[in-house]
């Protein structure tokens, strides 16, 4: 009774697998077709002759060895800047007592309330006044202050006993020291976690890098794609090479890091 | 709304004053000197683009010429128009797709992945992983799953003897492909966060309910569902907040069309501020859609405890 069902459940999930990897296989098996065979009628789901020619055109043609040269510096800039101010200001508001700090925390949890989308057309005018406007810096900077990030280190410092701190501090320790030499080493785990969310996200982005780019070669790849994918006829060879492309270093995130992340899904219910 | 984490912040700091008491105005200074930076960036790109915005939806600001100040003009146009409505209409039509849709599948998959199967990481990973994937991607793949002409599922519902389907051209098509596109990419999400829910019910009620006899449904019925309701209540929310949001993935997977069938609300407001320069316009509708994620969300933070699922 027991082992029948058991297989039940294995054929759902097999069935299931299937339909959530056909997608991602067909467009990796369609990348590595010719001209010819991407468009034969039937479709051939292995390629006879696989070519790594739509890789090439893409590079070559479309530019995109630069988007992925930009999307790489946002992308590891950003998380970088993120993991810093993040963890200054999580800690300051778990271990330290000053005026206003109910207020900022307050600030900042309200601010999760705003969703980008909204404040896209006032952004636009700020980022302009700044300077910022088809600055790469434009699309680095202002995601960096993320609520959740300064929320996820200032719950998990809570944990930390004060005695830790103080201890250090009659040691004579300054607080800067404190900070880099006692509680970046204590948060590391959250501090890992935080690193490959704001990995994921930079990478993935796609509605400020369209907010304040409009200079092609400043194009990340997300907007490349999005571009590319909006032309009257599309080449979809290499709109797809370019897609297999962009999901690698997602997927080598993924599966080096899969447990920090559906963990720290988990526990903390966070978006972005 | 974030009243529990105000009161364990409140706790704490009336616990520590006596051992701050020796602070010195070196050490009350550096908490500023840490908060700062964080703080410059988000008064900048939030709090200032907010409050201007507001500012925006009062007056005829294009972007270039000098803008005037014009009441409540843009809220009457707001809703006035019968296109906005459409919008709306479609917003609408679509979370009421997906919201089911993917909470009935993520739950049926997070309860069958919590059961005591072999290979349960396996399975984990590959229903988790599309959510990794870009909304542009996600797109990208899906058009080319779907397309008219050169698309496989047309060749497999040709194959079996039918008429092929014009997925991206017609109406009512076109808005399915873009749920298919969001199940396919958000299920992971949830299942994980249902995952986490299912995982926190104590076996020992279901030992006790097969004891006395009762069967699967049953259980279901009266455990699993009973106990299950904050995580569900948190999933629907996400959701309805997540879908009001969708831009990208339509923008790669249909581009709106055809007529505006698939244009929901942040595709909508983006046309009026960036491509027509109607600022002031956009703003007001985006004060619109606000308001309606902000009441979403803080049904979302009331239930949640700020943000925390426990």
């Amino acid at each position: 009774m027991k082992k029948k069902s058991n297989i039940l459940i294995y054929l759902a999930l097999s069935v299931l697998v299937c339909i959530f990897i056909f997608p991602v296989i067909w467009v990796v098996l369609s990348s590595i077709k010719d001209s010819t065979e991407l468009y034969s009628w039937p479709p051939k789901f292995i390629p006879d002759n696989p070519t790594f020619e739509n890789f090439i055109a893409a590079f070559e043609k479309g530019n995109f060895g630069t988007y992925f040269l930009n999307s790489t510096f946002v992308t590891v800039t950003a998380t970088v800047l993120t993991l810093i101010i993040n963890t200054m200001a999580g800690y300051a508001l778990a271990k330290y007592r000053f005026k206003g700090d109910t207020w900022l925390l307050i600030g900042f949890i309200s601010t999760l309330m705003i969703p980008l989308e909204v404040i896209m057309t006032p952004i636009f005018s700020v980022i302009s006044k700044l300077g910022l406007y088809n600055s790469l810096w434009g699309i680095i900077i202002p995601p960096a202050a993320t609520p959740t990030g300064v929320f996820l280190i200032r719950q998990y410092l809570l944990t930390v006993p004060d005695e830790l701190i103080e201890a250090a501090r009659i040691d004579g320790a300054g607080e800067w020291k404190i900070f880099w030499k006692l509680i970046v080493p204590i948060a590391k785990p959250i501090i890992s976690v935080l690193a490959i969310f704001s990995f994921m996200w930079r990478w993935d982005d796609f509605i400020w890098p369209l907010i304040v780019i409009s200079d092609p070669t400043k194009y990340t790849v997300q907007l490349a794609l999005s571009n590319f994918i909006g032309e009257f006829n599309v080449d979809w060879g290499s709109l797809l090479a370019m897609s297999v492309v962009t999901m690698i270093p997602v997927l080598i995130v993924f599966l080096i890091f899969q447990k920090q992340f559906i963990q720290g899904m988990a526990t903390s219910g966070m978006k972005d | 709304m974030v009243e529990p984490i105000i009161k364990e912040h409140a706790a704490i700091k009336t616990a520590k004053k006596s051992s701050f008491r020796s602070d010195k105005l070196k050490r009350q200074i550096v908490p500023y000197f840490f908060v700062l930076p964080n703080f410059v960036i988000f008064f900048t790109f939030i709090v200032v683009p907010a409050i201007v915005g507001l500012y925006y939806s009062f007056t005829d600001y294009d972007g270039l010429s000098e803008m005037n100040f014009v009441g409540i003009e843009n809220y009457k146009e707001v809703f006035q128009s019968s296109e906005y409505w459409k919008i709306f209409a479609n917003t609408f039509k679509y979370a009421f797709a997906v919201v089911p849709l993917i909470f009935i599948c993520s739950l049926g998959i997070a309860m069958l992945l919590i059961k005591e199967i072999k290979a349960k990481g396996f399975f984990r990973a590959i229903f988790y992983w599309p959510t990794m994937i870009s909304a542009i991607i996600v797109g990208v793949t899906w058009k080319w799953i779907f397309g008219d002409s050169f698309g496989v599922l047309n060749y497999l519902i040709e194959s079996l003897g039918f008429k092929p389907i014009k997925w991206l051209s017609d109406p009512v098509f076109a808005n399915m492909t873009v749920v298919v596109g969001t199940i396919w990419a958000r299920i992971g999400f949830f299942m994980v966060i249902f995952m986490a829910g299912l995982q926190s019910i104590p076996t020992s009620y279901y030992e006790a309910a097969q004891m006395d006899g009762a069967s699967k449904f049953r259980m279901f019925r009266s455990i699993t569902l009973p106990l299950l309701k904050p995580t569900s209540f948190l999933v629907l929310i996400l959701l309805l907040i997540e879908s009001f949001k969708q831009y990208p993935l339509v923008l790669a997977l249909t581009g709106g069309g055809p007529a505006k069938q698939t244009t929901y609300l942040v595709q909508y407001i983006y046309e009026f501020g960036f491509k027509k320069g109607e600022l002031g316009y956009a703003s007001a509708m985006s004060v619109v859609l606000f308001v309606v994620i902000a009441i979403f969300t803080v049904i979302q933070f009331k239930w949640t405890k700020g943000g925390t699922i426990d």
